[in-house]
């Protein structure tokens, strides 16, 4: 089995140690590892980089089956592994969606024919994301693709009752019911976040509480019949409140938060580009600090990058008729180190946690998120924290280009990522 | 001036003074036996209308052949627009022909901001509304009228409308008409109010540079000029109000509210009216009423915004004037 020993690299972001791959395997981490170990390993220079566990995300897009046209599963992938991811949850919002055993199979088996990062298929939690009869959950869990997180995410469970059973269902196999906390009547015709901005646009609002009432419901709820819960793309600080509240209350909810969220506000909708077009909207800066706060202090558990990828003509248009959606795949981890690391809210075993062990506990991803330690899957990301750039889309290995951050310097670079001992990016080029 | 007109906001005191300027002048055209100036002579104009207007496109074809443009209609209606092209390959095809000037009318708020900003074309962009967002000519029109009114026709020349108080009543929430008019009665210094149902109007307005009030009859002798707003009817399904009876009992403008207001106020409608919702028909044939003033000072309000856009720096009437004069 081939070795690599990656050198000097901070680890978590602490002290500078050897770390030695072993065929899929961590093997020794520590300094003056033996020769005879060490010998023969291709050697990874890695002195002032920082080496995290590889990351997860929980809610990805990767639009195949059906919209090839702005993601496959292969490209979306190549587009995780050049972010340092080794794990993507697939959302079911796929044609034909994700609510049969049958399709999350032909998923889950692209991904690992593919090689590039683990995917794993989430199920619709009602057929056809239509929020009305609940989709084969069970059997979903039990196909090869191991289904345990489910979502209807583009559209809300806004069914009380269906959300009510989903939450109950799943606890026999330990699953989880993630939810687009959206509610529907509240945001008919909705366009942007609804404000003072949206006010002055003449776009049409899209409230906050048309998110926190459903989180509020469903925190109760989950309460309730005592299920676990987690929250999507969790984006106001209203929102923020009341998880905390109910965390402090024993409930088991988890939540999550978007790069773009954390560093994007609506003021940038006066542009009308539709490249700011998301769901949920970008909201005010008040939001992006109580977010940034939340994620600090564990009340937000994770950061999921929502990676919604739409071919050229869907954003080249006019706001209203522009589709909702950001790729993210391949910024999130500057975002992050931006928005969380330089101000200090976060170290990087914080990020590791956020970016890392986390989503892959609430997934369940096993062999992923785990500590850098010896006897551990190799699944590693390494980063170049000093490097400083501006995004050139023009770069990206997905199939999309519909990012924010064109042009915009951000601070960090993924240089290597490991998925079981296989590097998938080299000096921040795809194997 | 700025190379395209897409917000009121975004013109300065003096940009809209130089344009209520030279459409008094534009007026004096309307006057003569032959309304029509060789200005624009050689230039392409193409009205681009996504949504149905037949008035604000009268209006600007009017204008644009006072000017002696070449001017292209184009309805989205049974077009290429209707068989899926994107806005984008309808104004570069409409480029390619060779056109100067795009007025465009379109339902989505900010698609003539993109069909300006995005280096799709290079023609002057005039907005002539755009979904709930702006209609500045709308809004220039409705100060012209005031200017001329409140301040007077010569009197005003050179003039803003510092201290005069405009009350907009209706449904502010959906309506470009009062957006832009906020924005530019603002910048022309005068005081204005908006009454609505709090339902009309939307959440963020208090930041507006304005008043807001939810009762009619206090603001109403408060007021040198009442500004009318259509309501539709359908609003009243999705519970903005209960009934179209409730509206006009609380917000609409009859002939005893119309008396409580200072004698010279006037009462202004951007049509088309609804009678009997947001006016009665004696009020909207008053001699108080401006409706029609308005339709015909549009024609002028927009002639100047082509002249400026397209014109240049040449003096648009200095020579016909002098003809005139002598």
């Amino acid at each position: 089995m081939s070795k690599t020993l990656i050198r000097g690299a901070k680890v978590l972001g602490g002290a500078p140690q050897d770390v030695l791959i072993d065929g899929e395997t961590i093997m020794h981490v520590g300094t003056g590892l033996p020769a005879a170990d060490t010998e023969g390993a291709e050697i990874v220079e890695a002195e002032g980089k920082v080496l995290l566990p590889g990351l997860v995300d929980l809610h990805t897009h990767l639009r195949e089956p059906g919209r090839e046209d702005s993601e496959t599963v292969l490209t979306g992938t190549r587009a995780a592994a050049s972010g340092g991811y080794t794990a993507v949850f697939a959302m079911a919002n796929t044609f034909p969606v994700a609510d049969t055993a049958g399709v999350v199979e032909q998923v889950y088996r692209l991904g690992r024919e593919h090689g590039y990062c683990d995917v794993q298929p989430i199920g619709a939690v009602t057929v056809g994301l239509e929020g009305k009869k609940l989709a084969e959950l069970g059997a979903m869990h039990d196909s090869a693709a191991g289904v345990t997180v489910f979502s209807d995410d583009g559209k809300c469970v806004h069914d009380a009752v269906i959300m009510r059973r989903a939450l109950e269902y799943v606890k026999a196999f330990g699953g989880v019911v993630a939810q687009h906390a959206q509610e529907p009547r509240l945001t008919e015709g909705a366009q942007m976040n609804e404000g003072v901005v949206s006010a002055e646009l003449g776009l049409g609002g899209w409230p906050a509480v048309a998110e926190e009432s459903i989180i509020a419901r469903d925190v109760l709820l989950a309460d309730h019949v005592g299920s676990r819960v987690h929250i999507c793309h969790l984006s106001t600080a209203g929102s923020v409140e009341i998880v905390r509240w109910a965390k402090a209350r024993g409930i088991r909810v988890t939540a999550e938060v978007t790069p773009h969220h954390l560093l994007l506000t609506d003021e940038l909708v006066r542009t009308y580009n539709p490249v700011y077009k998301v769901n949920p909207p970008l909201r005010t800066e008040a939001d992006v600090h109580a977010l940034r706060e939340a994620l600090a202090d564990g009340t937000i558990d994770i950061v999921a990058t929502d990676h919604a990828p739409h071919p050229h003509e869907d954003k080249d248009c006019e706001w209203a008729a522009a589709a909702m959606g950001m790729v993210g795949l391949e910024t999130a981890l500057s975002v992050v180190q931006e928005t969380m690391v330089e101000t200090g809210l976060l170290d990087w075993a914080g990020v590791a946690a956020r970016m890392s062990a986390t989503p892959a506990e609430i997934g369940r991803a096993h062999g992923h998120g785990r500590p850098v330690s010896a006897g551990e899957p190799a699944n590693l990301t390494l980063v170049d924290t000093a490097y400083r750039g501006q995004v050139d889309p023009a770069g990206f290995a997905s199939r999309s280009r519909n990012t924010p951050y064109e042009g915009r310097a951000l601070p960090g670079r993924v240089t290597h990522t490991w998925l079981r001992g296989r590097a998938t990016l080299v000096d921040g080029k795809l194997t | 001036m700025q190379r395209h007109l897409i917000s009121a906001a975004d013109l300065t005191r003096d940009d809209a003074v130089l344009i209520l300027d030279t459409a008094e002048e534009m007026a004096r055209v309307a006057d003569r036996p032959i309304k029509k100036l060789p200005t624009l002579r050689g230039r392409t104009v193409v009205n681009l209308f996504f949504e149905d207007s037949t008035r604000t496109r009268i209006s600007f074809e009017a204008a644009e052949k006072r000017l002696s443009a070449d001017v292209i209609n184009f309805t989205a209606k049974g077009s290429s627009v209707s068989k899926g092209e994107s806005l984008k390959d309808t104004a570069q095809t409409l480029e390619a022909m060779g056109v100067d000037a795009v007025v465009i009318r379109h339902g989505s708020s900010g698609a003539p901001y993109r069909l300006a900003n995005s280096g799709w074309i290079d023609a002057a962009v005039i907005n002539a509304g755009d979904g709930t967002h702006q209609h500045p000519t709308q809004a220039l029109l409705d100060a012209f009228t005031l200017r001329r009114r409140l301040v007077g026709r010569d009197a005003g020349l050179g003039q803003d409308l510092t201290g005069r108080r405009v009350t907009l009543v209706g449904d502010i929430l959906h309506s470009r008409v009062a957006r832009s008019n906020v924005d530019l009665l603002h910048t022309l210094g005068a005081e204005v109010t908006l009454v609505a149902p709090p339902t009309l109007l939307p959440v963020g307005v208090e930041t507006w540079p304005c008043e807001v009030s939810y009762d009619l009859d206090s603001t109403l002798p408060k007021s040198d000029a009442v500004m009318l707003l259509r309501v539709q009817r359908e609003r009243m399904n999705a519970a903005f109000f209960p009934t179209e009876r409730e509206y006009t009992r609380r917000y609409g403008l009859d002939a005893d509210r119309m008396a409580r207001m200072p004698e010279q106020a006037i009462v202004m409608h951007p049509g088309p009216m609804v009678r009997g919702m947001e006016i009665t028909a004696e009020v909207a044939d008053s001699p108080r009423c401006t409706a029609v003033e308005q339709v015909a000072n549009g024609v002028s309000i927009r002639m100047a915004v082509l002249y400026l856009l397209l014109g240049g720096n040449e003096p648009a009437l200095t020579h016909a004037r002098t003809t005139e004069e002598k």
